[in-house]
């Protein structure tokens, strides 16, 4: 991937992980809030950022022949099926367990939130049983 | 009931500037911006196992890794403007087990909140929008669950 293109991906993610930690979700405590609908905030993170994407995602392709430092607006369509569906169960069991997804996890690493490596460390050795004995 | 005790602006606020990252990225390199890959294509670099040497990582590691070191710098920016550190107190063994469950979940269904929860529902995918509803369920269960035994 070029250096210009690999720039946009830098400063978009930075722009993702500043998004979280304004929205406070970098903290697990908040997210574990919601989960025990204390607290619904985080509907109101997942809708506003819904809503802003698919406003990029309806208006850059009829806006712009090409991205702008890329060669084509690609599309990722998800499979309907068990291991979908499954996945999406286990994920949320851990989801809610821990209060860490992804991004927050990764993003954590940022605000000093040490102690989210541990769940780091989950999500990789859990990426690769998955990989190693459950891919295709 | 108050609804949201802490206010509310931040949420939107917080969430409308990610979709701004991922709704860019799209814009400028034409990437669709899910998070839970990384943790299978980071694999690729180490492993020879013929999974993780499938083309769709070996071909998108790099830029995730990128992506991910974005989200860190970006966390970081707000740290030391309007933020402040933070760790969290949930116990460790909460972080390595659901981080276990959460990270093999979401490479089997190949999308997390982020790749499901916003890419796949803007996108307004059936698939994502049936995932997201089963995992914001059993995610809830498995919360209520742990507060009632802990």
């Amino acid at each position: 991937m070029k250096p210009a293109a690999l720039a946009w991906v830098l400063l978009c993610g930075a722009l993702f992980g500043f998004g979280l930690s304004v929205s406070t979700m970098v903290k697990p405590e908040v997210v574990l809030a919601f989960l025990t609908l204390h607290d619904m905030g985080l509907l109101l993170v997942l809708g506003g950022a819904v809503v802003v994407t698919f406003i990029a995602y309806r208006l850059a392709p009829r806006l712009l022949a090409k991205p702008l430092a890329g060669p084509a607006f690609l599309q990722h369509p998800s499979q309907m099926g068990a291991r979908t569906l499954g996945g999406a169960a286990l994920f949320g069991i851990g989801w809610g367990l821990s209060g860490v997804c992804p991004g927050p996890a990764i993003a954590g690493l940022g605000v000093g939130n040490y102690p989210i490596l541990i769940a780091l460390a989950g999500m990789v050795a859990g990426a690769y049983v998955q990989g190693r004995f459950f891919g295709r | 009931m108050d609804l949201f005790p802490l206010g509310w602006q931040h949420y939107l606020a917080g969430g409308m500037l990610l979709g701004a990252g991922v709704g860019l990225l799209y814009a400028a390199t034409g990437l669709i911006g899910g998070m839970s890959t990384v943790f299978t294509t980071v694999w690729s670099y180490f492993s020879s196992f013929p999974y993780f040497r499938e083309e769709r990582f070996v071909a998108s590691r790099q830029w995730r890794l990128v992506y991910a070191a974005g989200l860190v710098l970006g966390a970081a920016a707000w740290m030391l403007t309007i933020g402040e550190p933070f760790q969290t107190h949930v116990p460790a063994w909460q972080l390595a087990v659901g981080g276990f469950i959460a990270g093999f979940g979401a490479r089997l269904s190949n999308g997390c909140t982020a790749g499901h929860g916003i890419c796949g529902m803007a996108s307004l995918q059936g698939p994502s929008m049936l995932a997201v509803a089963i995992f914001l369920a059993t995610a809830i269960a498995t919360a209520n669950l742990a507060r009632l035994f802990a």
